[in-house]
């Protein structure tokens, strides 16, 4: 075999098959986030010994379990909270959040601003599908306009959350978002995030098609991300592109990178500093 | 045995806090509040010096969900709080007993009900520190009543959170926190400290849940090649997920029942006078102080009485108790809440016994007197 061949990724090496069939319905971004993430872990040659996964609760929640890893399960918006424990415990493993829009910018909201502030050396992986996927397709914050959720049944009439805006104006070292339908580019998008030394947060423009899909008659999920793809676009366009290609006028791509002080380190060094004094 | 004395002037909360690095706490989390707020202002001046992590989280439920975490990681960790932080602290709770990790959590009562008295002593949250979380769940809850207790205890909380792998709550009241008492710390040099169970051993075929006999699992540590799922959901003994009745059962009848087979090496007790007690007064913390106090009293006016204070609350002694409270006439509970361990005795009791409660919940400690007036009163009917 050469090295190539041997270097090639192979997602059965970082999944535990014998969980399958897995519960995400068909059309579902989620798998495809997962399979870039594990193939960004595999390019990156992070040890799955060494690799934390840790979710929340929902359909973003139960992702994790899929993976080879010391995978943690934890309760609804708090994985953040925990994995912020295990790495300052445990610097040595590569810690990884699984979250989602409900999950981070809801419930877990105060945790995810927090978490961006003190820019401990996490990756936050938020899997936004615009809706409470797992109870049954609520609103969440990030719910289009004039969707119909189960709990919006005339449209929905508030605001959305742009949650890279959030994590920039609360301190994140780096800030991403990609779609699903990009799958290379979220694979290096993932690769970029985790080799940065501080907090990282990537929102992951999935698709939730056989709850929030059929309740507004989106179509299957190759026409919703169809549909993604015409409201995104990528950085890289600049800003001379016009109104018209972007209605919800939101970037893909790095959207921030600033190599501020990293908080592990930021307190050691601190600390040794006043303690010799 | 040494004679040599370490006699320090301690604060409740600051002993909490020098036992807990003393047992070998390398992790804190925890959030200000009123009047617990001195173990955290310890821990951040402590931890550093022994190469440990002090971290104020955004909230109650991050401090509660960080310790979690950094215990899943391997180090021994604490929160402390009051109340409302409790009540908050609670979900989480509730994941570290499922999920067997390892925690010890402090709860400095105060006045309640909500926002209360803050800077009131009370004894409120017994009942909270069984049930607080949802589901059947183990619960170990200690009570001291000095500050040199304070120190015994929680060092004996990290010990059966790491031996039994479960969260541990240190319940004590605002004037156990901020009363200054002199320590004997040379009694704390070398004390018994109790590590965890690492899984070792081979790593294919692993169940991170399988009951190696006595109903407490080693844990499999991350980056040791076992990597198992930790999930809050109900599991099998693979550590996924499972709704089998049966796998359900089995589980739980293990995690309930690691506490029970353990009575042992949890239950601590302090009876004084009781051979000969017609009032057994049950009482716990600050007011087991006056409870003894009364004791005293009633035994000068020709009232035999004694004392039975459970060091741990729960699982409460039950078999120690029953034992004293068989030849008494009268079983008093004085308690700072409208009457909540009371409950337990009267259960214990079953009716074969008086069972009567001084229940005085409005910022002021019970006082002896009071509690002796009440066993008078109840002695004559």
């Amino acid at each position: 075999m050469s090295d190539v061949a041997q270097n090639q990724f192979n997602i059965r090496e970082y999944i535990r098959e014998n969980l399958f069939p897995h519960f995400m319905c068909p059309g579902c971004g989620h798998g495809i986030a997962l399979r870039a993430l594990l193939n960004a872990v595999h390019d990156l040659g992070i040890d799955k010994n060494q690799l934390a996964i840790v979710s929340g609760i929902g359909c973003s929640g139960r992702v994790g379990a899929y993976i080879d890893a010391n995978t943690f399960h934890t309760t609804h918006g708090r994985p953040l909270a925990f994995a912020t424990g295990l790495k300052l415990a445990r610097p040595d493993l590569e810690v990884i959040v699984i979250t989602g829009d409900g999950d981070c910018l809801a419930i877990g909201g105060n945790h995810l601003i927090h978490a961006c502030r003190r820019n401990l050396n996490l990756t936050c992986l938020m899997l936004n599908n615009e809706v409470y996927g797992m109870t049954g397709g609520q609103v969440s914050p990030t719910t289009s306009a004039d969707r119909f959720t189960t709990t919006t049944q005339y449209g929905n009439h508030e605001p959305i959350f742009d949650a890279c805006k959030l994590a920039e104006g609360a301190g994140a070292g780096f800030v991403g978002r990609e779609m699903t339908l990009q799958t290379p580019a979220l694979r290096d998008l993932i690769k970029e995030a985790i080799a940065h030394d501080g907090f990282s947060f990537i929102e992951v423009l999935s698709d939730c098609t056989e709850i929030f899909g059929r309740k507004n008659d989106m179509g299957e999920s190759a026409e919703m991300v169809l549909a993604q793809k015409a409201d995104f676009r990528s950085v890289s366009y600049g800003t001379e592109i016009g109104e018209t290609f972007k209605p919800r006028g939101m970037k893909t791509g790095v959207l921030l990178r600033d190599d501020r002080p990293e908080y592990a380190m930021a307190y050691k060094r601190h600390n040794e500093k006043k303690l010799k004094q | 045995m040494s004679t040599r004395q370490n006699l320090q002037n301690l604060q409740g909360n600051h002993a909490c806090a020098l036992a807990a690095i003393h047992a070998g706490c390398r992790f804190y989390a925890g959030y200000p509040i009123t009047p617990s707020s001195e173990i955290a202002e310890t821990m951040s001046a402590e931890l550093p010096k022994v190469d440990g992590l002090f971290i104020q989280m955004e909230d109650e439920i991050a401090s509660m969900g960080a310790i979690i975490g950094a215990s899943a990681g391997g180090a021994k960790v604490m929160t402390a709080t009051s109340g409302p932080g409790f009540s908050l602290k609670q979900e989480n709770l509730g994941y570290a007993a499922l999920t067997e990790i390892p925690s010890v959590i402090v709860n400095v009562m105060r006045g309640g009900p909500s926002t209360g008295m803050p800077t009131r002593p009370a004894q409120g949250d017994i009942m909270q520190a069984r049930w607080g979380t949802h589901g059947d769940h183990p619960t170990i809850a200690l009570t001291p009543w000095s500050v040199e207790e304070v120190y015994a205890e929680t060092i004996r909380a990290f010990n059966l959170a790491e031996l039994l792998r479960t969260p541990v709550i240190i319940l004590f009241d605002e004037v156990i926190g901020h009363l200054v008492e002199t320590v004997d710390l040379a009694r704390f040099e070398n004390p018994d400290i109790t590590d965890r169970k690492w899984a070792d051993g081979k790593i294919e075929g692993f169940r991170p849940y399988a009951d190696p006999g006595d109903g407490v699992p080693a844990m499999a540590r991350p980056g040791d090649g076992r990597r198992v799922h930790t999930t809050g959901l109900s599991h099998g003994e693979d550590g996924f997920p499972t709704q089998d009745a049966e796998l359900v059962a089995q589980f739980m009848a293990r995690l309930l029942g690691k506490i029970e087979t353990h009575r042992k090496e949890i239950e601590r007790v302090d009876i004084r006078s009781c051979d000969d007690a017609d009032v057994v007064i049950v009482a716990y913390g600050i007011t087991a102080r006056a409870a003894y106090r009364a004791v005293e009293t009633l035994r000068q006016r020709g009232v035999k009485a004694g004392l039975f204070r459970p060091v741990t609350l729960w699982p409460f002694p039950e078999d120690a108790f029953k034992k004293v409270a068989e030849r008494a006439r009268l079983v008093l509970v004085p308690e700072m809440n409208a009457g909540q361990l009371i409950l337990e005795i009267e259960r214990l009791v079953s009716g074969k016994t008086r069972v009567a409660g001084v229940n005085l919940y409005f910022g002021d400690p019970i006082t002896p007197q009071q509690i002796v007036e009440t066993a008078e009163a109840e002695l004559k009917q």
